[in-house]
């Protein structure tokens, strides 16, 4: 178990693409932190500089104390879950998961015992003997994490581990990784492009675009509070709505109405306000008409425009809208203001 | 799922017809006749023949030249199969690693792959030349007096040499896509799971090309025991007197010089039930312990 700290991490391939600018987060000791981002973001060659199998092109890495820079992947006490489980074809569940330990003159009477325990607690038991063709992707899944729970880390690394998994395992997955975690508490740096899997596994999010990172904060935080358009918009199921709204006089004013008061200037604002925030009443001030409504069993979405740009709400079941003309209002504690040219939060 | 067929019957062997008739022509024909010519005994003008039994076949048996020729090309075919999978593997994963400029010494590697067996031979008739080889020099300078074709040794040794030189190749580029068929995942898990290079080559890498060197094994055998005549046969030509042979050279020595075309003949049939043994064998006892994907 570790802390880990990343000091100007920076990625510059030998084409001259910068793939990661000077990025700088601590993580502490036993937390579990989530990156995500959309493709080509470069969480990936973050974790994979940060497992030694990118080299880092500037920047100071530790883990522990240690500076691993120009350590082998083998010897900064990490473990790896690929996206592909990236188990041993032609070798058993029992040697795919005691390979690691094999390779450092553990004797084989303490590895049979390591693997039993990491086998026990992945239902993997029944299945020592078998060769990962034989197993389905479920199974796969926890072998590549038995190869990791083994090893007894100071870090785990997961690389988009469940990508690979159909929607329903998925969901159990995430469920299992993040109780193992808690139980083994070692420290964790997971990787999903699916922010659902960040809300909900994270300690900590680390939303990250275009190389650089956007916002680090809670899972709490990081909806409610986004730093950016970026993070507004790509965290959150429907994304948060984002309206192109103008200020005057500290007011923003969106259809004539004024929204929310603001200490801004004067002048073009985007107002951030989750589909959820959004109330549906008669004594509401706001007229808005419903194009779609979307039925989701435990509640609905509605589909509209205001002002020419797209809004969705957010209603509970027992909330009876149908296509038409209703009337909203948007609660102003929960807006979140964006300057309009650098999409930055204000 | 439906499987697609063709409406009548005729048309499928119509369409494979002319494939079963080149390999009858030229495989199961000469082949049945090799077999049928090795129990008799030919006049070497062509004026009749007579039926001998098995007389060809025991009169091998007790030929100490033959089991001299047949343990030569034992050694060679371990030797040729041995170092020309071997470099072949090195080169391969060396060139595998390789980054920059890795296309160039792909396609200069893979060049010797054009060269025919007999221009083969040929330029290791000139590297090795008496008077002016420059591999001959080489040997000259560590004092290995080189003699091609005279000395039976050195002759053998340049057997070998321009016989591996020729099928490093061809190996190359299979054993190239075999490492390069490995996921990149499984080699960076064992990039964490293990710190040596050679333990990560022996426990991952090597058991998942061992498909490929399998097959290569049974190639490069069979290349050693036949293919190689095109070498030995420049390499010797003329003087096979004192000079290493081949089974298969000896079969056309015998055959088409010394016009013994029964004793030729059986030698074939030896050679065929041989290579048909060593192939069962190979299908039995290795492959039963290689993980396919």
């Amino acid at each position: 178990m570790a802390q880990v700290s990343l000091q100007n991490i920076r990625k510059v391939y030998p084409n001259g693409y910068e793939a990661v600018v000077p990025t700088s987060f601590d993580i502490k000791d036993g937390e579990f932190v989530v990156l995500v981002g959309p493709s080509g973001c470069g969480k990936s060659t973050l974790l994979r500089m940060v497992a030694g199998l990118e080299d880092i092109s500037e920047g100071v890495l530790s883990i522990g104390d240690r500076n691993v820079n120009h350590v082998d992947p083998a010897d900064r006490d990490i473990a790896m879950v690929f996206q592909n489980y990236a188990l041993y074809p032609h070798m058993t569940v029992r040697k795919n998961i005691g390979y690691g330990l094999k390779n450092r003159k553990i004797a084989a009477s303490e590895i049979e015992a390591k693997v039993q325990v990491a086998a026990k607690m992945l239902n993997l038991t029944d299945f020592l003997e078998r060769k990962p063709s034989q197993l389905s992707g479920g199974q796969r899944q926890r072998v590549a994490m038995g190869r990791a729970v083994v090893r007894d880390p100071a870090l785990f690394l997961f690389d988009e581990p469940l990508s690979n998994l159909d929607a329903k395992l998925r969901h159990q997955m995430r469920i299992e990784i993040k109780a193992l975690q808690r139980r083994l508490g070692v420290t964790s740096i997971y990787v999903t492009h699916d922010q659902v899997e960040a809300m909900t596994m994270a300690d900590r999010i680390i939303v990250l675009n275009a190389g650089r990172i956007e916002q680090i904060g809670t899972p709490a935080e990081i909806y409610h509070r986004p730093a950016s358009t970026f993070v507004a918009s790509f965290m959150g199921a429907p994304p948060m709505n984002l309206l192109k709204a103008d200020c005057s006089e500290k007011r923003v004013i969106l259809k004539g109405n004024v929204a929310v008061t603001a200490n801004a200037a004067d002048g073009p604002i985007v107002l951030g306000i989750r589909p959820e925030d959004i109330e549906v009443g008669e004594a509401c001030d706001i007229p808005f008409t419903v194009d779609i409504v979307e039925e989701l069993g435990a509640h609905r979405l509605l589909h509209g425009q205001l002002d020419g740009q797209d809004l969705t709400i957010h209603v509970g079941k027992d909330v009876a809208v149908s296509a038409g003309p209703i009337r909203i209002s948007i609660n102003p504690d929960a807006v979140v203001l964006f300057d309009a040219e650098t999409g930055l939060a204000l | 799922m439906k499987r697609a067929g063709f409406a009548t019957r005729w048309l499928p062997i119509l369409l494979l017809l002319p494939q079963l008739a080149i390999i009858a022509l030229f495989f199961y024909w000469p082949a049945a006749h090799a077999v049928q010519s090795s129990f008799y005994l030919e006049d070497p003008f062509g004026f009749g023949s007579s039926f001998v039994g098995f007389d060809n076949y025991t009169h091998l048996a007790g030929n100490s030249e033959y089991g001299r020729i047949a343990q030569f090309t034992l050694l060679f075919t371990v030797l040729v199969t041995f170092f020309s999978l071997a470099l072949a593997l090195l080169l391969a994963v060396k060139a595998d690693n390789v980054i920059r400029g890795a296309k160039m010494y792909r396609t200069l590697l893979m060049w010797v792959y054009a060269v025919a067996p007999p221009v083969a031979g040929f330029i290791g008739l000139l590297m090795f030349n008496q008077n002016w080889g420059p591999l001959a020099e080489l040997a000259k300078s560590f004092g290995w007096d080189f003699k091609l074709g005279v000395n039976f040794g050195d002759t053998a040794t340049a057997m070998v040499l321009v016989s591996v030189w020729k099928q490093v190749p061809v190996n190359f580029i299979f054993f190239l896509s075999g490492l390069q068929s490995i996921p990149k995942s499984v080699r960076e898990a064992a990039l964490i799971d293990a710190r040596s290079s050679f333990r990560r080559f022996w426990d991952v890498t090597f058991p998942l090309l061992a498909p490929t060197g399998f097959f290569l094994l049974i190639i490069n055998i069979t290349y050693a025991l036949f293919d190689t005549f095109g070498v030995v046969d420049v390499l010797v030509k003329g003087e096979p007197g004192n000079n290493p042979m081949t089974l298969v050279y000896k079969v056309y020595v015998d055959g088409f010089r010394g016009n013994d075309i029964g004793g030729s003949s059986a030698q074939s049939v030896i050679l065929m039930v041989l290579v048909l043994a060593l192939t069962i064998f190979q299908f039995r006892l290795v492959e039963r312990r290689i993980h396919y994907t």
